[in-house]
């Protein structure tokens, strides 16, 4: 797992993981870019990230990718990343597609509802959490 | 005592109290009024692992993360 402050340079970290995983024997590699897009008015998002419990989220999903035979690798900034560069990369690497095509799947989607990742707009400079886009984590309420 | 942490949007500073379990955490943050909008939709991790039970034990120098809502990528 990587953390970036600010944008990331995606073709570097595409590549290298190319690179570290090219004697692997893996016959898939997919991967997934999220780039930040100009709307409402926007002029970046910005990103705190609670690295403890992202490591560890990462780490499990690490064991399930191992438990089908494939490799998982992502890298997230934090910090403001302005519009049309990226603050999200993923893949998947495993012998064969099928198995990459599910899990990257499943993992970016999980990314999203469990990843401890809180994401603001920045507008005109400021700081405004991204609340209506916002999701509770598994288990939320507990102490409600 | 124990230190409870505000991640995120929440914008509070941290705080430490006495509790037992995380049922007593529950009761002390419930009086505090700035709190009343986030309780019921974050998230709790207790020495930086995710809790899913009230009656979890806490131990002297325990830090329990408040994790409000998530928006990665």
């Amino acid at each position: 797992m990587e953390l970036y402050q600010g944008s990331l340079d995606v073709k570097a970290i595409f590549g290298r993981w190319l690179d570290e995983e090219a004697t692997s024997n893996y016959g898939a590699y997919i991967p997934f870019v999220g780039t930040i897009r100009a709307e409402d008015g926007i002029e970046a998002l910005s990103f705190d990230i609670y690295e403890p419990v992202l490591q560890k989220w990462f780490e499990e999903w690490q064991e399930k990718a191992a438990a089908v035979g494939a490799v998982v690798k992502m890298a997230h900034s934090i910090g403001d990343v302005p519009v049309h560069t990226s603050s999200y990369v993923s893949a998947v690497f495993s012998p064969k597609r099928r198995v990459a095509l599910e899990l990257i799947d499943l993992f970016v989607e999980d990314f999203k509802a469990n990843a401890p990742i809180w994401k603001y707009d920045v507008k005109q400079g400021k700081r405004i959490y991204a609340a209506d886009r916002s999701t509770p984590m598994s288990g939320a309420g507990l102490l409600s | 005592m124990v230190k409870v942490e505000f991640l995120g949007p929440i914008g509070k500073a941290p705080i430490e109290i006495e509790a037992l379990t995380l049922a007593d955490v529950a009761a002390k943050l419930k009086e505090d009024t700035s709190l009343t909008a986030w309780l019921d939709k974050c998230a709790v991790a207790l020495n930086d692992t995710m809790v899913n039970e009230l009656s979890v034990a806490l131990k002297d120098g325990d830090k329990i993360s408040i994790l409000p809502p998530v928006c990665g990528g």
